[in-house]
Order: C-alpha cells, then structure tokens, then sequence
C-alpha cells in the first residue's frame, strides 16, 4: 500500500495515541489556528470577506497569498484564542455563509487557475435557526457537489477537529492531510454519545470507538498523509516553526506535482478518491 | 433495449413480497389522533383520510406508488452492510434491522418507468436504522446515480434519513462526499435529477443529495433540516418557531421548489419527466 512514503518513519507510527486525550490536545486553545498557519506558511496573504448573499462569517477566513513563489488561495477555519475572540468567531461553527464564502474564493482560485489549500478546524457546522433558515445543509451540499469538480488542485489539512459535514465541506480536495494530534469524525464524541446512548458525558468512550485520531483515518485511507508534531502536540508557546516548515515543504511538494498534472486526470484521481470509500 | 434487461431476475411485480402487513387494524394518526382504518389508510395511499397527515411509507411501497406496474427492476438486492470499524453490537442491530424492516439496507434503488418514461429510481427507508446512510446505502445509490449516467436516463431518488450512520463514523460521512461527486458528474452530462424530501430528512443526507437536485420536491409537513429540532433546541436554549423545517417552512425560504402531496406525486414527476424530453 502507498503508505505516506514521504516522511513517516515507523516509529512515528507505532506511537499509540490515547483517542480521548488526543481529543483534548485537538480541540486545546493553545494550538496554533488557520490564521498561525496562513502567517507562518504563506507570504503577502490578503484576507477577502463575504459570500456576496448575505454577510462574512468570520468563523471562515479565506484569502489570496504566495507559497514561496507559488500564488494560491487560502481558506481555514478560525478558533478564537480567548471568549472574546471565539464569540466573534462563532468557536469556528460555520453559518451557511461561511462555506459560500469558501466556495466563491474556490471558484475564483480556478478562475484564475490557483491551486486551493484548506485548513480544517471546525467542532461542525452551526446548528440554530439562522443556520437553517439560510440552507446549512444546501451550504455544505454544494460545497461537496462543486469541488469534486473543480479544475485547480485542493489540499485540506486538517489541523485541530475535523467535525462531521461542518469539515467535511472544506475536504473534499485531492489530497487530505492531518496533523499528527488533528481528529477528524462524523459527529464530536460528545454529540455521538448522545445520539447512540443519549448520554453526551460519555464522549470518552465514544472517542475510543470513533476511530477518529490521524492514524485511524490513515489507516482507512481516508487520510493520505500524517504530519508530524513534537510529542504532546503542536503549541504556540512551544516550537510550532519547525512543524510547520516541514508542512510548507509538503504543502510545495505536493502543490507542484498537482499542478503538473493533467486536469483531466486530476479530476479523475479525486472522483476515485472518494468513489472509492466504503466498497 | 437495454442491456440489463435481461441479467435481472424477471420477478413480478405485483408487487414485493414484503408487502406491508399491519400490526393492527387501526392506526392513529400522529397529527389529528384520529384512529384510522387500516385499509382505508393504504387506498388512501397512507395519507390520513381526516387531515391528509402523511404517514411514513416503506421504499417498496414508496417504488409502488411511483413507477409503473411490473415495470421496476431492482439493482443490487443482496448487498449487505459489512461493519468497517468493527463497531461494537453493529452487526446484531443490522441484522434485527433487517428483520423488522424485510429489507437489507435503507435504500432500494433500481429502474422503472413513470407513465411510460424510464427512469432510476431511489428510495430510501426510515424503518431501516431510521434510513441512516452508512457505507451501503452510499454504495446503492451512487451506482443508481453511474447506471442513470450509462443510460442516459433521469434520477429520482426519494430521501426519509435521520442522516449518517454513527456505527460507520467517518466512512459514511465520506459517503456524503462520494454521492455528491457521483451527482456532479450526472449534472455536467445535461441528465435530469429530482429529489423527493419526504419525512424526516435530515443530516448527512440533507448536507448532500437532498439538496442537489435540479428539482427539488418535498410531500407536506415533512421535516427537512441540517441539525435535527432537538440538537437546535439544545444549542439555543429556546423553544422553535411553529412550522420550523417543515417542507412548507423550506419552501418559503427557498429551498424547496413545490411542496406536493402525495396523491399527485406520480403525477407531477410525469410532468416534469414529459417537459425534460427523452423517450
């Protein structure tokens, strides 16, 4: 099997990662967010705003920047750092407007022929009545429906929690990555807790059948590639450049092979991709 | 002729064999509490004769209703869930699923014609695991959405879905992903695909094909929405509008193109069917 035969030696791989304590490493407010990455990985980003329907969702950021000498657009997902900052972000919840704005800034990117790269950090998409009122699912389903199409090349890192459809819609690309901590899952533990034993403080056992950490979803070939963060996690306050160079290094990579590519069969890879999941 | 005509099993259609058989002689309507006789509930096309509350129906009955006598064709009948992450106690509640629903996923798909025109047809199940989408049923219907693209033919697929199936995690949220490409590719062909909303759509199901067809068709008072009333509730802390996410609700904001009722379902899809051309 093509197993992530760039960096992971075997012994990274053998590390077993408790699924609950990774849990709580993912969702830590001192890991860095999409904005760290955009401003650590790219040059002269410019962040762009709204769905051009009805407003700008902060809890999405997206933008155009430079990857080394690579022009590319770019669009994560925002946790905030304290209360203040994660009101104005909605704890990274997406209303549908965020992945409007997300898909406007796709099909700008394939307009003018850029490569897309996608940080997923998002606990899930916005449950509450404006959410629904303006098509949440609508949102999401077009996302899914119009990137596997798109004719420029898309990578999603999955940097944090990787949270159901709400994640979903921003890694649907030709490549998904996790960081070594990320978790990426169809519901939060808390929330498949309470759907199968309607007990939501049953998360940590739910978290241990989800199969949800990045070696679970690389095992499932969900997950192409595991980036490696230092033991513990990747922190703001700890030695992040190091984590994140060897990403931009992946990210070049990969941008360049992608963009060789034919876009015919591009488009075929991904539909493969995803056609092949589950048979 | 098609070619497939022939490699199907020519089993009558009057009809499948799981014929509904009913617990009991009268049934009590969930919206006016009437209690209705049983037969005159199935002339009435399960519709309640008092209030015109339409109550569920199974796929087989759903396929009976819609498509032309002896004209539906199944495809992949036998295939069966397999349960990817070994979750624990999934293949018993498969199995007694199976048992109490007489069908082996939630979703029959296949051919028919309506009035004469051939088309593929979907029906999805809630009596099955609440019509959850897990990898089978993703399976099912993206090879009805491949058969409808070889054939040139138009889609129907009515969707009843609590939404992804938890017991298979991130492999049936990549479902989402993986119909939705599927759909893509059946639109850039210039084929025709109309949903059918019916209660309850939710989740995954609504964050993917629900949302996707060229025409969207919903029968009333159905319950249509992204998150689920209940999980809405528990994030506002607030109770919900009347009429929240119901077919009428989504039709007023835009999401649904007409609300039919039951009686004039087969009706309105020959129309629509006629006005779209084809043999």
């Amino acid at each position: 099997m093509d197993k992530n035969k760039i960096l992971l030696d075997e012994e990274l791989q053998k590390v077993k990662h408790d699924p609950w304590e990774n849990v709580n490493i993912a969702r830590s407010n001192e890991r860095p967010t999409s904005k760290d990455y955009i401003d650590t990985i790219f040059d002269h980003f410019i962040e762009f705003h709204g769905d051009r329907a009805y407003g700008d969702d902060a809890s999405t950021i997206g933008g155009i920047a430079m990857l080394n000498d690579i022009p590319v657009t770019v669009i994560g997902q925002q946790k905030g750092r304290d209360l203040d900052e994660n009101l104005k972000r909605n704890f990274a919840m997406p209303y549908p407007e965020g992945y409007r704005k997300a898909l406007r800034l796709m099909k700008q990117a394939e307009k003018f022929n850029r490569p897309v790269i996608c940080f997923v950090d998002t606990p899930g998409a916005y449950c509450g009545l404006g959410a629904e009122e303006r098509g949440q699912g609508h949102a999401i389903a077009n996302n899914l429906f119009e990137i596997s199409e798109l004719k420029v090349p898309v990578i999603s890192v999955v940097i944090g929690e990787g949270g159901s459809g709400g994640a979903l819609a921003l890694s649907v690309g030709d490549q998904i990555w996790m960081m070594e901590y990320a978790i990426y899952s169809i519901l939060s533990p808390e929330g498949f807790a309470s759907i199968l034993w309607k007990d939501s403080t049953k998360a940590k056992e739910a978290a241990e059948l989800m199969k949800l950490t990045s070696f679970d979803l690389f095992n499932l070939n969900i997950a192409d590639k595991i980036v490696p963060e230092p033991s513990g996690g990747v922190t703001m306050k700890g030695p992040y450049l190091e984590c994140m160079q060897y990403l931009k290094d992946l990210l070049v990579g990969e941008v360049r092979s992608l963009k060789a590519m034919p876009v015919k069969n591009l488009l075929k890879k991904r539909y493969q991709k995803y056609r092949n999941i589950g048979i | 002729m098609f070619k497939f005509f022939g490699k199907q099993k020519n089993f009558s259609s009057s009809q499948f064999k799981q014929k509904e058989v009913p617990d009991k002689l009268y049934n009590k309507c969930e919206s006016c509490s009437e209690m209705v006789y049983y037969q005159d509930l199935e002339q009435n096309k399960h519709v309640c004769p008092k209030c015109g509350h339409h109550f569920p129906l199974k796929a087989y009955a759903r396929i009976e209703l819609t498509v032309d006598f002896g004209t539906f064709r199944e495809f992949n009948k036998l295939m069966k869930t397999k349960n990817v992450l070994e979750f624990p106690g999934y293949v018993d509640k498969l199995e007694k699923a199976a048992k109490q629903s007489g069908i082996k996923e939630a979703v029959i798909t296949g051919y028919g014609d309506i009035h004469g025109k051939r088309c593929v047809v979907c029906a999805m199940d809630s009596s099955f695991m609440m019509g959850s989408m897990g990898s089978i049923v993703g399976e099912k219907i993206t090879r009805a959405v491949e058969k409808s693209m070889k054939h040139r033919l138009p889609l129907v697929i009515y969707c009843a879905s609590g939404g992804a199936r938890m017991q298979e995690g991130i492999v049936s949220l990549m479902q989402m992903a993986k119909v939705s490409a599927a759909l893509k590719k059946h639109s850039e062909m210039g084929l025709l695909y109309v949903c059918v909303l019916t209660h309850p759509t939710t989740g995954g199901v609504t964050a993917s094909f629900a949302m996707l067809g060229d025409i969207i068709l919903a029968e009333p008072g159905a319950l249509i929405g992204f998150a689920g009333p209940r999980v809405i509730k528990q994030t506002i802390r607030q109770e919900l509008p009347e009429g929240f996410q119901s077919a009428e609700f989504l039709q007023d904001h835009g999401f649904v193109d007409k609300v039919v009722s039951r009686n004039d379902m087969r009706k309105t899809l020959h129309r629509i069917l006629k006005i779209h051309g084809g043999e």
